[in-house]
């Protein structure tokens, strides 16, 4: 009959996991609903407008460039403040892809959300461009393609064009590290 | 007139005036998405601002469509807008914001098997909560006997 008196207290404990767990959710960041889809058919000009390219005087950032090779796109915007924060670790990011054998073939793209053009290349010029192309989205349809709801966000996206993880808030390093990079090297190794 | 007699009605003059300007201008902000768009007849517009109202924006994320004031929530105004201007009707606008953010942007979660549990939850605990308070009386009552 003693085991009677333990019944708040498991109820307690029982009550106790259950809060714990939901100290830890964030149920204003939902998952994306394109997760393991293929990417939105999109078309947008590139923000840096490139007329040392013969023949070619405007370039297009769109579906065509994200199949063949793992991609990051970071979605930003010039008056996003966590924007400038995690753009360090994007540079860090673009570092690794270009160089060092361990992300070698990983291409970052940019998607540049309802800002103006020249605010965006200046800020570019100034903190540093990691992207290999940035479309220009100035009125936010085609992020909305994407089910972006605020920035930054940041996909990542497989050969196929299929989308495999969307990271809500800014890519920090830890993230980069935990999250982000180990699903990179696993996108590679697939053939 | 005297003096202050006139003072005094200048001051209510112009008390008046700032309160016309104040209640003018606080009916202005209160203005929202019906006055911006237009429909054929009263009876679409009651349509679109029922489908306004069963999405949630998603920035501010305890508000539907038709009450919040974020970017995002107007520009998804504006889509669905054009989307039923050419005569798409509430299904198709629906699944158009749910394939692109989700079941979490219906502001009623639609009853399906992986919310069976936030609609009869608390059903249910109302029930445990019933047995346990059975059993206790009925306990009761046997010690009294």
């Amino acid at each position: 009959m003693k085991w009677r008196l333990f019944i708040p207290f498991i109820i307690f404990i029982g009550l106790g996991i259950f809060l714990w767990r939901g100290l830890s959710l964030d149920p204003s960041e939902i998952p994306s609903a394109l997760l393991n889809k293929p990417v939105p058919t999109f078309s947008l000009p590139n923000l840096k407008l490139n007329d040392d390219v013969d023949g070619v005087d405007e370039v297009v950032f769109s579906n065509d460039d994200l199949k063949g090779h793992v991609s990051i796109v970071n979605v930003w915007a010039t008056w996003c403040a966590s924007c400038q924060i995690e753009h360090p670790v994007l540079m860090n990011i673009a570092r690794q892809a270009k160089g060092e054998k361990g992300f070698k073939g990983l291409v970052v793209f940019g998607l540049n959300y309802k800002d103006n053009r020249d605010d965006a290349l200046r800020w570019l010029q100034q903190l540093g461009d990691p992207y290999t192309k940035v479309g220009f989205d100035g009125d936010g349809r085609a992020a909305i393609d994407w089910g972006v709801y605020g920035t930054p966000e940041t996909f990542v996206i497989d050969r196929e064009g299929v989308i495999r993880y969307r990271q809500v808030g800014p890519v920090t390093q830890e993230v980069w590290e935990k999250t982000l990079a180990p699903l990179v090297e696993k996108l590679r190794r697939m053939s | 007139m005297r003096r202050n007699v006139r003072h005094m009605l200048i001051r209510n003059v112009l008390s008046s005036l700032l309160m016309i300007v104040f209640m003018c201008w606080s009916v202005a902000t209160f203005a929202d998405s019906r006055d911006l768009y237009e429909f054929d007849t009263p009876a679409q517009q009651t349509q679109f601002q029922e489908i306004l109202t069963r999405l949630r924006c998603l920035v501010c994320q305890n508000q539907n469509l038709a009450d919040s004031n974020a970017p995002l929530a107007r520009d998804l105004r504006d889509e669905i807008y054009k989307k039923f201007k050419a005569g798409e009707d509430r299904e198709m606008i629906m699944s158009y914001l749910t394939d692109r953010y989700g079941d979490f942007v219906l502001y009623r979660p639609p009853l399906q098997k992986n919310t069976y549990i936030l609609w009869f939850g608390p059903l249910l605990f109302l029930f445990i909560g019933f047995v346990v308070l059975f059993f206790i009386v009925c306990r009761r009552d046997k010690k009294i006997s």
